[in-house]
């Protein structure tokens, strides 16, 4: 891809790229949230039309028109987020929109024999015949892959596939990556993590502001040179953090049970205290209930047996206004598709809770200046870039939407802090100032209940872990003694007493 | 999306006021251009029937202030769909909700015996009252157990047309009316006033107006609307910050209902003076104002100029009959087809699309 350029209203996503990716390498694609990682790739596959520049493959100028036309080059791609229906088994979404030529009925003889052969090969094991929804996420991942090598892909698009991962899991598909390129496929991997990079990649390309800044060798490199051309400065890794001041107790939830959205059992029977100027990190592999504590918490989910206390006020089953005005402040898992209204502004986004106090509301009209001088100042603070107040909130990038829910969230001081994946799919810059946006809500006397799939965010964070599986706490160890290993057994479901033992 | 080559289409990140106008107008003269098919049909020449729908409609004097006549019913009812709307409320029922609201005012008008000086401001309540209740009932259906607004709404219309069906060949039949289906006229003091020589009942003219621009200001500026619009764009997002969407949901439907029932009053009430059977007194304007209220892309205050423009094509569909011959019914193909290209035309509004081909080097 040579001198690669993609303005969209407002940003320059892409301002001259040059990508060479040279056949059967891992090639990671490293950049802060922002940079044209994406942008780029989309591009690669269809979804984008460059504004110049052009794309080069096997030595021949192509130009792709639609995903269809990229896939005909043999160019797949997984997405961040999966694009499968999951009422279909996982042959169906494997052969979905294509046409075999056997008329209108699909015959799933011969593709089954395929599939299992793919699978086989690259070690991508998945119950051909099971709905989607039954699989975990990265099972759901491994059925995306294999759409793309059913279609005879060569050069294989990966979009930050290990945020969804566990360890292991982690670890399987980098083996599968590498048994892929051994066999002369290519392999692009969209990341923002340094250690991926480091673990996984033949070479990397650093982009930075929507420009390619550098190719190297993953050999000849460290993290550390990698880190400052992502960002453009010196990084710190380690988050500095003082000794917990604890206070007395925010939040003490007893034997809280809730079901999740198709009726069944999620949370069974938890129970743990949080203190003021603590941080709990809840550790788990996703839908391990850690959404519906979240949920149960902030009052978007009835519990059906148990109790959550604030100080001293019962708040099981309060309105999420009322809990709210308690002062729980709540970062959410979606945070775009819930915490924000896309459509609307950056001022209106801010004030999405707010909107009816005296501050911005006198009878019942809404305050515009109020509203304007609140965003201006929560822009500052939070160092949220965007043209101006009255931005889109869609035309964020993910750290700045983060960001914004942050600033929403935490002004008034909350007692409460209940922060999912607060920093999941967020670059280096944003994650570290989110970090250290916790931290220093801990350091106010906050209680922050931080739900994370990243360990080492838990890991540098809290001060207690928590690990649940199933719905039920595994354990709950103190993070100076936490051992990673022990956290990932948990994980999986062994208790702690035969963790430990 | 699957897209020939020939074509490039991309999602837009915003787009200007300007451009929805522009992509607006272009669904309408392409409305148009289909729709001259059908006079085509008819053995006329489309040139001259959009030429005699024009003059017909802006034409003379008696032209325009018939347009605004078809005009009224589809501005009140609209302006408060843009309000349903924007709640994503899919209220497909103003026609019933219009006939409840003439059958509120004819029963006040005919039965009440309130003095004179309170019987329009009694009928408009009751109106508004009756078309209210006629949509809360679908709202409250769909927030509590989940049904279907559209079919919900809609089947109410038929409920509202059998309604005033049974009322007018039954219990109200007039006795004055020599055997017709009609009630008996209202007082003078049950009919609207007009401007003198025209069919213009101007205190709904005025209802709706004010209407326009209250719900627009409303919208946009209010501690309600706030929350009308974040129920409408994220209702996840209204969840998440405790806006109740059952509460908004009714609150929108009692505006739109109610509307729908002040329009129904001012039928009635300024230009038929009884009430009499449902084919009647609506010409479809519940069905009609659907448009008008899309293609005012659920903007309270554009819904002036939409509804004015269907007026002329309401008008237009008067002035062809007589003129040309062709049946009434064009007005709803006519309409039929500017809804389809309104529809169509989102595609636009929310990519990029671009034509022509740039071979592609295999």
């Amino acid at each position: 891809m040579r001198g690669i350029v993609k303005r969209f209203p407002g940003v320059l996503a892409n301002d001259g790229v040059d990508l060479l990716v040279r056949r059967g390498e891992i090639h990671c694609l490293l950049g802060e949230n922002g940079a044209g990682k994406t942008t780029l790739m989309r591009i690669l596959y269809g979804l984008y039309q460059p504004d110049a520049g052009e794309i080069r493959l096997r030595g021949e100028t192509i130009r792709v028109a639609s995903p269809k036309a990229a896939l005909s080059h043999r160019i797949g791609m997984v997405h961040q987020h999966f694009h499968l229906v999951s009422t279909l088994s996982v042959e169906e979404n494997i052969v979905l929109g294509l046409s075999e030529g056997t008329g209108p009925f699909l015959r799933f003889r011969r593709t089954r024999a395929k599939i299992h052969r793919l699978a086989e090969e690259y070690g991508l094991e998945v119950d051909p015949t099971a709905k989607v929804w039954q699989l975990s996420v990265g099972q759901q991942q491994r059925v995306e892959i294999l759409k793309a090598l059913y279609r005879d892909a060569d050069v294989l698009i990966m979009d930050e596939p290990t945020s969804v991962l566990t360890p292991q899991e982690v670890e399987a598909l980098f083996g599968t990556l590498r048994t892929l390129v051994e066999d002369g496929l290519t392999v692009i991997f969209i990341t923002h993590k340094l250690d991926e990079v480091m673990e996984a990649s033949h070479r990397v390309t650093v982009l930075r502001k929507g420009k390619a800044v550098a190719t190297v060798n993953t050999a000849e490199t460290s993290k550390e040179e990698l880190a400052r051309l992502m960002v453009g400065r010196e990084v710190v890794f380690r988050v500095e953090k003082d000794a917990a001041e604890l206070g007395g107790k925010v939040l003490s939830v007893q034997d809280l049970h809730a079901n999740n959205d198709r009726g069944l059992s999620a949370l069974q029977g938890v129970t743990f205290d949080l203190c003021s100027g603590e941080i709990l990190g809840v550790a788990g592999v996703s839908g391990n209930g850690q959404h519906e504590l979240s949920e149960v918490l902030t009052g978007l989910r009835r519990a059906t047996r148990g109790s959550a206390i604030l100080e001293k006020k019962d708040l099981t089953n309060c309105s999420a206004r009322e809990i709210a005005d308690l002062g729980v402040a709540h970062v959410p898992t979606e945070r775009i598709r819930v915490g924000t209204v896309p459509t609307m502004s950056i001022r209106e986004n801010l004030i999405l809770k707010s909107y009816r106090t005296p501050d911005f509301c006198k009878w019942s009209i809404l305050n515009e200046k109020a509203a304007y001088e609140n965003a201006c100042q929560a822009m500052t603070e939070y160092e949220i870039s965007a043209p101006h107040d009255g931005t889109a909130a869609k035309n964020l990038s993910g750290g700045n939407i983060q960001r914004l829910v942050l600033a929403r969230e935490l002004c008034g001081c909350p007692g409460l802090v209940v922060a999912a994946h607060p920093t999941y799919g967020l670059d280096v810059g944003a994650t570290e100032q989110v970090r250290k946006v916790l931290l220093e809500q801990r350091a106010r006397g906050a209680g922050i209940l931080l739900i994370s799939e990243d360990l080492d965010e838990i890991l540098q964070l809290s001060d207690r872990i928590l690990v649940i599986y199933e719905g039920r706490i595994m354990g709950i160890v103190d993070a100076q003694d936490a051992v990673l290993e022990e956290l990932g057994l948990m994980m999986a479901g062994t208790g702690q007493q035969e963790v430990s033992a | 999306m699957r897209m020939p080559l020939w074509l490039q289409v991309e999602r837009r990140a915003s787009i200007s006021p300007w451009k929805v106008f522009g992509i607006s107008i272009g669904a309408i003269l392409l409305a148009m251009l289909l729709a001259g098919l059908f006079f085509q049909l008819f053995g006329v020449s489309p040139i001259r029937a959009y030429g005699d729908i024009v003059r017909g409609a802006l034409g003379s004097k008696l032209g325009i202030t018939e347009t605004i006549r078809r005009m009224i019913p589809l501005l009140v009812i609209g302006v408060g769909l843009t309000v349903a709307f924007r709640a994503l409320f899919w209220n497909i029922g103003a026609e019933g909700q219009l006939l409840v609201g003439t059958v509120a005012a004819a029963g006040v008008a005919l039965f009440s015996g309130i003095p004179e000086v309170l019987m329009i401001p009694a009928m408009f309540i009751a109106g508004f009252a009756a078309g209210a209740l006629w949509g809360i009932g679908p709202a409250y259906l769909k927030a509590k157990l989940g049904i279907n607004d559209v079919i919900t709404t809609l089947l109410l219309n038929y409920v509202a047309i059998a309604l005033v069906e049974w009322l007018v060949y039954g219990p109200w039949k007039g006795p004055t009316q020599r055997g017709f289906a009609y009630t008996d006229r209202f007082s003078a003091a049950a009919s609207l006033p007009v401007i003198a020589g025209t069919r213009i009942h101007w205190p709904t003219l005025a209802i709706g107006v004010f209407a326009a621009v209250v719900l627009f200001v409303v919208v946009r500026r209010t501690r309600v609307g706030f929350e009308i619009r974040v129920v409408g764009e994220n209702p996840d997002a209204a969840k998440y910050s405790g806006i109740s969407q059952t509460k908004i949901t009714l609150l929108a439907m009692m505006i739109s209902g109610g509307l729908a029932g002040v329009a129904g009053v001012g039928e009635v009430a300024g230009i038929h003076h009884m009430l009499l059977s449902p084919e009647q007194i609506s010409l479809g304007y519940g069905y009609t104002a659907i448009i008008v209220a899309w293609l005012a892309r659920r903007n309270p205050l554009a819904a002036i100029l939409t509804s004015f423009l269907f007026g002329v094509i309401m008008r237009g569909g008067d002035v062809i009959k007589v003129s040309l011959g062709l049946p009434f019914e064009l007005v709803d193909v006519f309409n039929g087809i500017i809804l389809f290209m309104l529809i169509g035309s989102e595609l636009f509004i929310r990519y990029r699309v671009r034509f022509g081909a740039r071979r592609e080097v295999a």
